[in-house]
């Protein structure tokens, strides 16, 4: 029977490479064949708008502070209303090892990553992206959240004006 | 006179040239096929970016062994190690001149054998030569001075005396039924019956022993990558890396020709012409090849001379007696 078993044995992968033979590869063949990531895939960073299509990030260098590898600079400036933007912001592909940290860190969704991984360049200078590349003129994943509609610091509206909040407690009217 | 001799001459000059360029061909065009065949196997297309399916690729692996550093260790014995590649190679072409491909053509109101020697030794001709292709791998890995191509040789040298004896007997009946050493006459021996037919027991063993003798999957031992790096040839690099590899595959033509010449009945097979029948048979084997490279694991070396010599070597003086015993009472 031992005998039998290898005799069997050795034809059973000659018969199972052979018919793998006649199927179709499963190779995407990438220049030319491309496939949509999934949408939660983590590619380039992008810098996304509130539905007014004001600029979201506030410049608190949280992601700055989160990323791991270092790879994200920018540097904070006002407007004349009090809205915090960022006067500069850099973003280094060269280091970017695409681990979503920055993403999760922003307060304001601002800072998110998109699906565009064709990002490979010859020289490593042309990796260093500015606010203008990575600005876009869509909110991204959260088409609607707006930051300053929820944060309560009288920005965009008085403070306490906006969804779903009220004015500020006068604490001393619990005084006897 | 003059004009007699100069004809000839220029034929069999036009027939070697031939003979050399199909068969370098052809060995170059196996590398293609075989990472075809087995990225097929494996689900993916193979090489297919240079040309029209990758039809370019030979070409492209030639130029790119060409333009690699020649790189000799310091420890190497210089001479040997410059000279084992080319001799691997030497040898595997030399082998193809005893093949007879084609039934003789006329032309010019001449006869022109279609094979580059009718010896009439050439099965003793193809073992000779069979047996001296080792010596390239194994100088070739003792001239490395390196721990990994010394074990690939010392596997390749027991790899030898484990299939060579069991190969030769696997023919000698083969010899007895054609009643000749010629390779021509043992075709034409076959022309009514194929010795596949006669001789499946000694078929058997004759493929077991090619396989050995190609140094491939399943017998890779000499050179089994992810034991001792690449075995023999771990040192080489560039064109004589590349002469190692288009030995291997002009053997393996040679392999394909030799199984389709003693047990496939050679160029004999009805309607087509008969080099096209030789051409199919003997590419057929070669696929064997490439598809049992695609299934089957390594053996250990130990086990190859187990089979070597207590199952192949008995099987075939038991075959040899047995045809011995049928060919002297169907004459009798």
């Amino acid at each position: 029977m031992g005998l039998w078993r290898d005799i069997s044995g050795t034809w059973k992968p000659m018969w199972i490479t052979l018919r793998y033979l006649f199927r179709k590869p499963v190779t995407i063949e990438y220049p030319e064949q491309k496939r949509t990531p999934p949408p939660r895939y983590r590619a380039q960073l992008i810098l996304t708008r509130d539905p007014e299509g004001k600029e979201r990030c506030v410049a608190c260098y949280l992601c700055s502070a989160a990323c791991p590898v270092d790879c994200i600079s920018l540097q904070a400036a006002e407007d004349a209303d009090g809205r915090r933007y960022a006067a500069w912001f850099r973003v280094n592909f060269a280091r970017c090892i695409f681990c979503g940290l920055c993403t999760e860190a922003c307060p304001t969704l601002a800072i998110q990553t998109s699906i565009h991984y064709e990002i490979c360049k010859r020289d490593p200078l042309s990796l260093v992206f500015e606010k203008e590349d990575l600005l876009v003129d869509h909110g991204g994943k959260d088409k609607f959240y707006n930051f300053y509609q929820h944060a309560g610091i009288g920005v965009c509206k008085p403070r306490g004006g906006g969804d779903g909040e009220y004015g500020p407690v006068d604490v001393k009217d619990l005084l006897p | 006179m003059m004009l007699e001799l100069l004809i000839s001459g220029l034929l069999i000059l036009i027939k070697l040239v031939l003979i050399f360029g199909v068969v370098l061909g052809l060995a170059a065009y196996l590398v293609l096929a075989e990472r075809k065949i087995l990225g097929r196997m494996q689900m993916r297309p193979g090489p297919n970016r240079t040309g029209p399916f990758g039809l370019i690729q030979p070409l492209a692996d030639l130029i790119k062994l060409l333009s690699k550093e020649d790189f000799m260790p310091a420890d190497a014995d210089k001479l040997v190690y410059l000279f084992a590649p080319g001799l691997t190679a030497l040898v595997a072409l030399l082998t193809f001149a005893v093949v007879p491909f084609s039934p003789p053509l006329h032309i010019f109101g001449r006869e022109l054998p279609m094979v580059v020697c009718d010896l009439n030794v050439g099965v003793l001709y193809f073992l000779a030569f069979s047996s001296l292709a080792v010596y390239g791998v194994v100088l070739g890995g003792w001239a490395s001075g390196s721990k990994y191509a010394l074990i690939g040789s010392i596997r390749a040298l027991s790899q030898l005396v484990s299939y060579e004896l069991a190969m030769g007997l696997a023919i000698a009946p083969v010899i007895m039924a054609a009643r000749s050493f010629s390779l021509t006459d043992i075709v034409m021996a076959q022309s009514q019956l194929p010795f596949i037919l006669t001789q499946p027991l000694g078929f058997l063993i004759f493929v077991v022993c090619i396989f050995a003798e190609s140094k491939r999957t399943p017998f890779d031992m000499p050179e089994a990558e992810n034991e001792i790096v690449a075995g023999f040839h771990t040192e080489y690099s560039g064109m004589r890396f590349g002469l190692f590899f288009v030995g291997e595959y002009i053997n393996l033509v040679i392999l394909g020709s030799m199984t389709t010449v003693f047990f496939l009945g050679g160029w004999h097979g009805p309607l087509l012409p008969p080099i096209v029948w030789f051409a199919g048979k003997a590419l057929f084997v070669a696929f064997v090849f490439i598809w049992v490279r695609g299934s089957q694991p390594r053996l250990r070396y130990d086990q190859l001379m187990n089979i070597g010599w207590k199952v192949l070597l008995p099987l075939g003086l038991l075959n040899l007696l047995v045809t011995g015993a049928a060919l002297l009472w169907m004459n009798g």
